[in-house]
């Protein structure tokens, strides 16, 4: 989707301001949400990819005016509506009128989920369609779907740099489930093919991308 | 009809944005009755990602890896395991990249499209790092980005940026300061900071942090 989220190269976005003694959460709700998402994800009943393209659909003018924790506030909602775990007018009302038929991650398992691996790679035997220091381009697609591929990138000729091998394919996973395996790279853009005089002569921009983003150059 | 349109108008506008404390508070109730979360789990999640999760486990990874160059060839070539080794790895910290800078290549980590982050060794991001800001400006202009934060590299120095687009997740170990020679694991540990290890800032040398 070419939404708001999608901010790589964006202008007017003001300076970087770090803030000393930043505490891990700047309310107590925001730690509640954190922990919400986790812990209902453990239902099995979405995935990563299902969850960042729930956070991207927040209305554009909402999103870049909310704070990180409130897109996955809406994020959350959207998921629960959406898979069937909780009904709308439950969550407009606030009252349960089912139980959800789900066993809660309970308090004496969150040490060994959160240290557990799930992680996005695939065991298959999928053939690599480019070795590191082929040069490739990115492809001019724009899926409205869920999509990794960042539109500062598109058309852009770029560097294989690493094959990390086969990984799941977020803009299908997230859409249909369907992990459509497939290697994942490291691809090196410089900053002059990405931005043009403005780029700095030396410097590099480092991207993992898909075999379903890229074409051989 | 202006009084009336006025008044509804500010409760829309206040909705989304003044009220997420009670919303939070509503689902939470919901959750619990529908028995979907557990409050006791939430806490402990809390609890983890507050006090046990942070930069200080990324602090003795690159800790380590000043002090064993066994133990830094491993972490520069499968750092999932050889972060495993020393007891940190889980969500958001599956398959993870180590990056080394040296004095003339400068690394940095930013997240375009969301704000991926390596938990396992970082904690949660910063709201610096989750920031409209550094994800527009990192990749256009990380030098202008580091400047602005107070390190100013030379024209010498190659930048490279890592927008972490997939599920890789990025750790930069920084240059060990110098005045440190004989320093141990622990005292090298407490030098080491979060934004070093994503690479906007080094690590000061001990002398920087006296004064």
């Amino acid at each position: 989707m070419n939404g708001v989220h999608d901010m790589g190269g964006m202008h007017n976005m003001g300076p970087v301001l770090i803030e000393k003694d930043e505490p891990v959460f700047h309310a107590e709700w925001e730690a509640r949400v954190y922990a919400m998402q986790r812990a209902t994800s453990f239902h099995g009943k979405w995935n990563t990819d299902m969850s960042r393209f729930a956070r991207e659909r927040m209305p554009p003018v909402a999103y870049l005016a909310a704070t990180y924790y409130e897109r996955w506030l809406f994020g959350l909602q959207t998921l629960l509506v959406e898979q069937g775990l909780v009904a709308a007018d439950e969550l407009a009302t606030g009252r349960a009128t089912t139980k959800a038929g789900e066993t809660a991650l309970r308090a004496s398992d969150v040490a060994a989920r959160m240290r557990g691996r799930l992680s996005a790679r695939v065991a298959a035997d999928v053939p690599p369609k480019f070795k590191p220091g082929e040069s490739v381009v990115a492809r001019r697609i724009n899926p409205v779907g869920h999509t990794r591929l960042p539109r500062y990138i598109r058309g852009r000729r770029g560097t294989i740099h690493i094959d990390h091998g086969v990984f799941t394919f977020p803009d299908t996973n997230a859409m249909s489930r369907d992990r459509k395996p497939q290697h994942c790279y490291n691809v090196r853009f410089t900053a002059r093919e990405l931005w043009g005089p403005e780029g700095t002569a030396r410097d590099s921009v480092y991207l993992d991308l898909f075999d379903d983003y890229l074409d051989a150059a | 009809m202006g009084h009336e349109h006025d008044e509804e108008r500010v409760r829309e506008h206040d909705k989304p944005i003044s009220g997420p404390a009670l919303r939070v508070k509503a689902l939470e109730s919901l959750l619990v009755e529908k028995g979907l979360v557990d409050p006791k789990a939430l806490d402990a999640i809390i609890d983890l990602y507050e006090t046990k999760v942070g930069p200080h486990n990324g602090a003795r990874i690159v800790a380590r890896a000043w002090t064993d160059p066994a133990y830094k060839r491993r972490l520069l070539t499968a750092a999932t395991a050889a972060i495993d080794e020393v007891g940190f790895g889980g969500s958001e910290g599956e398959d993870m990249v180590v990056l080394e800078n040296a004095p003339k290549v400068h690394n940095m980590v930013v997240c375009t499209l969301c704000s991926c982050y390596p938990w396992p060794v970082l904690g949660l991001p910063p709201v610096w790092y989750k920031s409209a800001a550094y994800r527009a400006r990192a990749v256009f202009e990380p030098r202008a980005v580091l400047k602005e934060l107070g390190l100013e590299l030379g024209d010498d120095v190659e930048v490279r940026v890592w927008d972490s687009t997939a599920e890789l997740r990025y750790l930069v170990l920084p240059e060990r300061p110098a005045g440190t020679e004989g320093w141990t694991e622990e005292q090298l540990a407490g030098l080491v900071t979060r934004d070093a290890m994503v690479g906007v800032a080094k690590v000061p040398p001990p002398k920087a942090l006296d004064r």
